[in-house]
């Protein structure tokens, strides 16, 4: 695969490379400098959150996090709030709601997109070249173009009032699509037609195909692919906060942590701890699968 | 039964069982097709197999979006025409917004692009590339409203008077000036809203652009050296051209998530103190004064501002084809 070759370091000497010649130019003392300098910058304002969830709310309030170094205190006390707490400071709750949204959020799109992707690869069918290109071309249509009127197809309907997570679920699956479609596709592109004549001549059908010898193959992909589309619905605002009405019973833990900036804006015990209960699952997910995350970020922007 | 109507992991559990049904009859309507002869069965598999994403796609994205553009053109209840007086209003009070969104626009991928390519040569081939990858890396994986927390954290004013509790008020304190309110002063306040913007991207521009370097030939860097090209021609004339197409699909990737991007005024300074951006100002036109219209046609805004960059982006691509 293209993708690997290009992540791969090429064991040539440094100052042969691209790289090697701007290190140069602006020295290597330097350039380590400036490099350091970008890395604490990206990694303190989170560090400082996180030290700061552990610190007493009135020591919060009082100094800042970086005290702790001469009078470390720490406590658990912001979490068990925020886990347990009275109902308004209470985001166990939303975590839940989070939870129910992602997982079927991030499994019905991936499943309908490599069976689509099935579709506009190995099948080849009158017209199937202008409908992917159709298909790509709606990854460009933001979200807020089609917010108000997929609301309004649920609003109100009895099914909708049954299942409340249902809209959110839809949501997310047709916004995942395209995108989906698109990377999946250029994967099941890439496996080497050979191979899906061979199993064909064997008599093979389609779902056969499909089962397997495609899924065995796209694991890798479905993975990176899985990783980005779970991320997305962990982290989307907009879509929690629109197709949930502001209701309790299914906002995600986004929605309900920006309305906490807005009416407890001070209170940042809470807002610190909140906001790190909410980076949690997605920063595990992260550091355990980054090797696919990046390997899909370079096939799906990239190739093109 | 009432386990999986009524609690909302039942909900979780049904819902998954429900579309695994799904599944399986498609794969069984399949294999009723396999057994169909003649050229008929490519059509129909490829119904079965693509059939529902597209349905979807029709219903829930294409219908939606043609929908919108027709609400852009009624009043806010969608029951008289109104022309363009929706897109008449963006132009007179959405000037604040209209103009920040195309600042944003311009600086985030700039600055995104700018140090992640700076860092991404700094560290290429060190011996810590891929720690130091992943802690620039890490703002990914954070959703904008966690980031838009952790940096109102940052920002954090307090009077002169108090000990600052905001790292940067902290710094500025200690070195004998008065605190900055980084939010609420405008026009820095926008800027100081694009910075996190740009904290969460650079990490995306660092990766690819990282592999888009280590696949530069090592042979043309070899060839302009022997014909005595410095230090900054190499970098000006072989690098960077090198690695163009990379640069154009980063550039452009950033550009159309910062025109979406909605949650860090949101979260930050709820869209005031004039730090408005068009995102922001459809969702509380649609949501929060229940006006469709205006909503509808902030909207179709953003959705003709991406498309140019799109069509550049796709010609570049075709461009870059075309060379091999």
């Amino acid at each position: 695969m293209s993708t690997q070759t290009l992540t791969s370091v090429n064991p040539t000497k440094q100052t042969g490379s691209a790289a090697g010649s701007f290190k140069k130019l602006v020295g290597n003392r330097i350039g380590s400098a400036v490099a350091l300098v970008i890395a604490v910058l990206w990694t303190v304002p989170t560090f400082g959150l996180f030290v700061s969830s552990f610190r007493p709310e009135s020591e919060i309030k009082s100094s800042g996090w970086w005290s702790i170094f001469a009078d470390p205190q720490f406590t658990l006390d912001n979490y068990q709030q925020v886990l347990q707490g009275s109902t308004s400071t209470n985001l166990a709750v939303f975590f839940q709601n989070s939870i129910v949204i992602a997982i079927p959020g991030t499994l019905a799109p991936l499943i309908l997109a490599i069976m689509a992707s099935y579709a506009f690869s190995v099948l080849e069918w009158k017209g199937r070249d202008i409908v992917f290109v159709a298909v790509f071309t709606l990854q460009i249509v933001p979200l807020q173009m089609a917010l108000i009127p997929l609301l309004r197809i649920f609003s109100g309907t009895a099914i909708a009032d049954m299942f409340p997570f249902l809209s959110l679920w839809t949501a997310h699956t047709i916004f995942g699509l395209p995108l989906a479609i698109f990377l999946l596709h250029n994967f099941m592109s890439e496996v080497p037609k050979d191979l899906i004549e061979a199993a064909r001549i064997d008599g093979a059908g389609h779902v056969t195909v499909f089962l397997r010898v495609m899924l065995p193959l796209m694991l890798p992909a479905i993975a990176s692919y899985a990783i980005f589309q779970f991320l997305w619905v962990w982290n989307d605002l907009l879509v929690g906060l629109t197709f949930s009405g502001g209701s309790r019973t299914v906002q995600p833990l986004t929605a309900a942590l920006a309305a906490m900036t807005g009416d407890r804006g001070q209170d940042w015990h809470l807002l610190t701890a909140g906001a790190f209960i909410s980076i949690l699952l997605p920063l595990i997910v992260f550091f355990a699968l980054q090797r696919f995350f990046v390997r899909g970020l370079l096939a799906g922007s990239v190739k093109g | 039964m009432g386990f999986f109507l009524y609690s909302k992991n039942g909900q979780l559990i049904l819902a998954v069982l429900a579309f695994l049904a799904v599944l399986a009859a498609l794969l069984l309507l399949a294999t009723a097709v396999d057994r169909v002869r003649g050229r008929k069965q490519t059509f129909l598999m490829a119904a079965v197999f693509g059939g529902p994403a597209l349905l979807l796609l029709a219903v829930g994205l294409i219908y939606p979006a043609i929908r919108t553009m027709w609400m852009s053109f009624m009043d806010k209840r969608s029951d008289e025409f109104v022309g363009f007086d929706n897109y008449a209003y963006l132009f007179h009070d959405g000037l604040q917004a209209l103009g920040n969104s195309l600042l944003w626009v311009v600086l985030v991928p700039l600055g995104s692009t700018v140090i992640g390519l700076v860092y991404s040569v700094l560290i290429d081939k060190s011996r810590f590339e891929k720690v130091a990858k992943s802690l620039l890396f890490l703002p990914m994986a954070i959703s904008f409203v966690g980031a838009g927390i952790i940096w109102k954290f940052v920002y954090e004013y307090r009077g002169a008077a108090q000990d600052q509790i905001g790292l940067l008020n902290a710094l500025i304190t200690q070195l004998g000036f008065e605190p900055v309110r980084f939010l609420q002063d405008a026009p820095w306040n926008t800027v100081f809203l694009i910075v996190v913007m740009v904290w969460i991207q650079a990490g995306f521009a660092m990766v690819v652009l990282s592999a888009a370097i280590k696949a530069v030939p090592t042979d043309i860097i070899e060839a302009a050296k022997l014909d005595g090209a410095n230090a900054w021609q190499l970098f000006t004339r072989i690098t960077i051209p090198s690695i163009r197409p990379s640069l154009v699909v980063v550039l452009t990737t950033i550009c159309i998530a910062t025109l979406k991007v909605f949650d860090i005024t949101q979260t930050m300074t709820g869209a005031e103190f004039k730090t408005q951006v068009l995102a922001n100002e459809m969702y509380d036109w649609s949501f929060t004064y229940g006006d469709n219209g205006i909503g509808s046609a902030m909207a179709v805004v953003i959705f003709l501002l991406v498309v140019p960059v799109v069509i550049y982006n796709v010609r570049q691509m075709n461009k870059n084809k075309a060379v091999r």
